[in-house]
């Protein structure tokens, strides 16, 4: 992580001066991130700006290699460097930018103020300590708890994110745990001391859905209790569905769209959101014909000129190909879109995706 | 549809022993499949679904000859009793070896989920493709193999000329493709598909499900579809299993599971898949399953579902409840439980 | 994927990797191509093979290197310092160190390749077995391999060679196999254990799951998909192990009890420079045969090393 990038030297505010700016958790302005490997510079993330506000979930939408993930390591500063290199940008946290910060003051921020869960909860659980004595851990180290009182806030925790008989299994080992237990586990020293952002990298997908149902369930509750910035870094179009507030489209390592949760299902802007959305199955349709996206997500060594979506998009002109990608902008009160056809994609989308529930269409719209 | 069988199983049971000790004495069993019938039909697709270790890819594994069952009866070209009753054409998988076992192998291949460990890495294409051939020299002439090879390259959708290349060099997708490729080699009439698209991107899973889908309307193929994406199933899907601790709980139509599920288990999870539209949301019942799956090696006692079910009496946990067809409002369906009753739990959406 | 680093690098690793590359480059990249382009980019590699070169020539061909007859005493000239006729100086014996040197190079170099081509193919056989197989033919062998493996390599050395001693004036061929079959028989376990790792790692892919489904026999799994997956670790290994082998050898000379007049072995001439008295009064007699030992175990170390990070990057 470069600390001489900008901002150097900035004053940092006390642990009490971490307070919103009107409500605006996180900023994150123009963030560009490279990896320099051996088959050359991969550009994971090439201008990517969003915003998070006190009790809101975004949803960063997008596959593998799309960036998705690495703008999450960027933001909580645990980019591996080398190979990964933030070579521009600003993430502001409560108007700080953090790229500024040292690194023992990006710690002091990890944890208490922003904090992070993974999808592979076993990996992320050091296998050789009792579950109960890793949750303390973090109230001992950053609330200068003493060994009793950590252990029992670490029973409080586990009990909140309802793991049963916690006061029994508090010395248990992680691989004791099934894996549902086990991302509770996370959960619980995500929120253990008490963060403003949590962000989710595919909490779910290594589980089970009746065990995801549960998983979502519990954030959801949290968030609303604790009031928390939620990012959650997903795939799959049917978990931001249920709980995003707003989504933001990533491919190729930009935002290609950007909405509340809302007209986005409704009416996707960019090509790429309405070819996912033709593209995935429904539970509650039959006779669907799955639309699927032709050819593959570029290879981020060598992304095409132009949009990097135009190889698979059916609207591509010219002009995809020779132009600069598109900027992202407003098409909407609230929805941004980058696409040069922004309004035949709606005006399409309007007509193709107008089959939802009986009785569903007066609300939410 | 023919409602020709072409594949039968019955009461099949599938038990790995637990070995402990400097002796690996065996002190269990992990009990993967317990006692699963149904038969497939000529033509149709029949998913199986279930969370992770329901026992749903041991069953697709002992479909292909990759683990021998502990005890029960495979058939291959009828049912079970057309076997027991000398039908002729009608093999006995579970007894069939040499020339016999050579031929099933021919007819029942298989798909595996991974693309990235389902390739050698050190073989080209065409060699991973070819090597059906080279197992079963009968089917194609050495010389017409090559041909036969890029033809089938491009039945999946690849470039032929690709032949010489390694699977490292192609992505999830395309890997997946030569998978199929090589799994439809030999002209299989069965083709079991392990999670075939479920470590696949998104945007790459409908690419694979349509390819899937033609293949099997141009081949005449059958299919068993193994997977935990009740989405994907229902898409794909004639008829549709589901499986819980072993057992098979409900089984039917796609229609009579879907829209008319009398298995409490099945219920509580389709209730549980997110559905991608915000419209819903707070909207859907969620029947939310309390504690874990118990574990395969010390299953509960009759019905094992009972555990965790809301509707669960005391004789739920003495007799276990045979799958049977069972009124679902409509018609009747198999269902393995002894209070089925039918609940709607998505409301469908004909778009057809 | 335990930290974050390695979902970013997995997020590339899914990448359609030869889709766009191989539009001018070549179509055809196997991953031993691979390993043997960034085994071409290595300096370490380039270093090493050149030393094992001039090593194999001087083993094959010591003619070339010094017209001296490394057997011809002269005891007028004797324990001279390095000079111009005498590169390397003289022995105790008037012997001309240089040639002495040269001529060591092919019972070194014959005990090292022996001894490694006799450990892998019992150790790739035995391990392939085990490894495939399991069950009891599994335990069987890995309790006859760890009987062997129990006994330090050196210290069965000593025992085997004071049991076999050679007839008095034997050639070199009937020392080296001497040597060379006490080094196998104690040398395998190690190789064996290591190739049944790798058949356990790579058997229960899909690919050989595919194969069986098939119909394949299990010698076309052996051979076709298991042994060519699991052979990398047994190369890198069997490289280090060659140098290693040479320095055992002697180890065994420097003792008395490996190769022996009329074979010249570098262990050999560096025991009895090493005596009281010499090291002092001509440090050059145990210099150069020292060096000379060094640099060809050291060479192919580096080798090893060169291979394994060429084959499997994440080993480093």
């Amino acid at each position: 992580m470069s600390e001489t990038l900008q901002g150097a030297g900035r004053p940092v505010p006390a642990e009490s001066s971490w307070t919103p700016v009107d409500g605006r958790l996180l900023d994150v302005e123009d963030l560009f991130v490279e990896f320099r490997t051996r088959d050359g510079v991969a550009k994971a993330i090439n201008g990517v700006s969003f915003s998070l506000d006190e009790g809101e979930t975004l949803a960063v939408l997008g596959e593998s290699g799309s960036g998705k993930s690495v703008t999450a390591q960027a933001i909580m500063g645990i980019l591996d460097s080398p190979p990964g290199f933030i070579t521009g940008g600003r993430i502001r946290y409560c108007g700080t930018d953090l790229l500024g910060l040292t690194e023992k003051q990006r710690r002091e921020v990890r944890g208490p103020e922003i904090s992070m869960i993974f999808q592979d909860a076993l990996s992320s659980l050091n296998p050789v300590f009792p579950v109960g004595w890793q949750i303390a851990e973090m109230l001992r180290v950053h609330r200068g708890a003493n060994r009793s009182d950590a252990r029992e806030g670490a029973i409080r925790l586990m009990e909140r994110v309802n793991i049963p008989a916690a006061r029994q299994r508090v010395n248990a080992f992680p691989h004791q745990f099934s894996g549902g237990m086990r991302q509770r586990i996370m959960i619980a020293m995500a929120i253990a001391l008490d963060p403003a952002v949590l962000i989710a990298d595919e909490p779910t997908t290594a589980l089970d859905v009746t065990v995801q149902a549960q998983i979502m369930a519990l954030l959801a509750e949290l968030q609303e209790e604790r009031r928390m910035g939620l990012i959650l870094i997903t795939h799959d179009l049917g978990v931001v569905a249920d709980v995003a507030d707003r989504i933001a489209v990533m491919y190729a390592g930009r935002l290609v769209e950007t909405a509340d949760v809302h007209p986005i299902y409704a009416a996707p802007a960019h090509p790429y959101t309405k070819g996912l959305l033709a593209s995935i199955p429904r539970l509650d349709q039959k006779g669907q014909e799955l639309s699927a996206i032709g050819g593959l997500p570029p290879n981020l060594t060598r992304i095409p000129p132009g949009c990097p979506f135009n190889p698979r998009c059916p609207y591509a002109q010219d002009v995809c190909r020779h132009d600069p990608p598109p900027p992202l902008i407003e098409v909407r009160p609230g929805r941004r879109s980058a696409c040069h056809f922004t309004d035949r994609v709606l005006a399409d989308s309007e007509v193709e995706f107008d089959h939802t529930h009986p009785g569903a269409q007066e609300e939410g719209r | 549809m023919s409602r020709e069988v072409i594949l039968s199983a019955r009461d099949l049971v599938k038990h790995y022993p637990i070995r402990t000790g400097v002796l690996r004495r065996t002190t269990g069993q992990v009990r993967a499949v317990a006692g699963v019938s149904f038969d497939l039909y000529k033509g149709e697709t029949l998913g199986i679904v279930g969370e992770s270790g329901c026992g749903k890819s041991t069953l697709g594994r002992l479909l292909v000859q990759l683990e021998r069952p502990t005890s029960g009866r495979l058939a291959f070209g009828g049912t079970v009793e057309d076997l027991d009753a000398g039908a002729p054409d009608v093999v006995d998988m579970v007894a069939a070896d040499g020339n016999r076992l050579r031929q099933l192998r021919r007819d029942v291949q298989i798909v595996f989920q991974d693309p990235y460990t389902s390739l050698n890495p050190r073989k080209t294409v065409g060699d991973i493709i070819q090597e059906p051939f080279d197992i079963h020299p009968a089917v194609e002439p050495r010389q017409g193999r090559r041909r036969r090879v890029q033809e089938l390259l491009e039945l999946v959708g690849l470039n032929p000329e690709h032949i010489n290349r390694y699977p490292h060099q192609f992505s999830g997708g395309q890997r997946q493709r030569i998978g199929i490729a090589r799994g439809i080699a030999l002209n299989p009439k069965v083709l079991v598909c392990d999670e075939p698209v479920s470590a696949l991107d998104v945007s790459v899973q409908a690419q694979v499900v349509n390819l899937m889908e033609r293949l099997q309307d141009e081949l005449g193929l059958s299919y068993v579809f193994v997977a935990h994406d009740l989405s994907v199933v229902r898409h794909i899907s004639d008829r549709v299993g589901v499986m819980y601790l072993g057992s098979m709980v409900e089984l039917g139509d796609e229609e009579q599971i879907y829209e008319r599920p009398t298995h409490p288990y099945t219920q509580a999870l389709l209730s549980a898949v997110p559905v991608p539209d915000p419209t819903l949301r707070g909207r859907r019942e969620e029947i939310v399953l309390s504690g874990d799956v118990p574990s395969p090696a010390n299953p509960p006692s009759g019905c094992r579902f009972h555990t965790r079910c809301w509707k669960a009496q005391d004789v739920c946990a003495v007799e276990p409840p045979p799958l049977a067809p069972r009124p679902d409002g409509v018609s009747a369906h198999d269902s393995a439980c002894h209070f089925a009753e039918p609940r709607t739990i998505v409301e469908t959406v004909d778009v057809s | 994927m335990t930290d974050p680093a390695g979902i970013a690098v997995s997020e590339f690793g899914t990448q359609p990797a030869g889709e766009e590359r191989s539009a001018g480059q070549d179509q055809v990249r196997s991953l031993w191509s691979d390993a043997w382009d960034s085994l071409r980019r290595n300096p370490l590699f380039w270093v090493s093979s050149a030393l094992i070169l001039v090593f194999l020539l001087m083993a094959a061909a010591p003619q070339l290197f010094t017209s001296a007859d490394p057997f011809y005493g002269d005891l007028a000239v004797a324990r001279q310092p390095p000079s111009a006729e005498h590169v390397f100086g003289t022995s105790s014996q008037g012997y001309d160190v240089y040639a002495r040197v040269v001529y060591g190079a092919r019972a070194s170099i014959m005990v090292g390749l022996l001894t490694t081509v006799g450990t892998v193919v019992v150790g790739s056989v035995v391990g392939l077995v085990s490894g495939f197989y399991g069950g009891w033919l599994d335990a069987l062998l890995s309790r006859i391999g760890e009987v062997f493996f129990a006994i330090p390599l050196l210290l069965a050395g000593i025992l085997a060679a004071y049991l076999f001693q050679p007839g008095p004036g034997s050639g070199l061929v009937s020392q080296v196999l001497r040597v060379v079959a006490v080094l196998v028989v104690f040398g395998w376990p190690s190789l064996a254990r290591l190739m049944r790792g790798s058949v356990l790692q790579v058997k229960p892919n899909d690919y050989v799951n595919a194969a069986r489904a098939l119909g394949a026999s299990a010698p076309r799994l052996i051979v076709r998909h298991i042994l060519p997956n699991a052979v990398a670790p047994m190369i890198v290994v069997a490289t280090i192990n060659l140098g290693t082998y040479i320095a055992v050898e002697a180890t065994l000379a420097f003792l008395g009890i490996g190769l022996r007049d009329p074979a010249i072995s570098w262990g050999n001439d560096i025991s009895i420079a090493s005596s009281i008295g010499l090291v002092r009064a001509a440090p050059h007699m145990l210099l150069f045969p020292s060096l000379f030992l060094s640099l060809t175990v050291l060479a192919f170390i580096m080798l090893g090393d060169a291979v394994r990070d060429a084959i499997d990057p994440k080993l480093r």
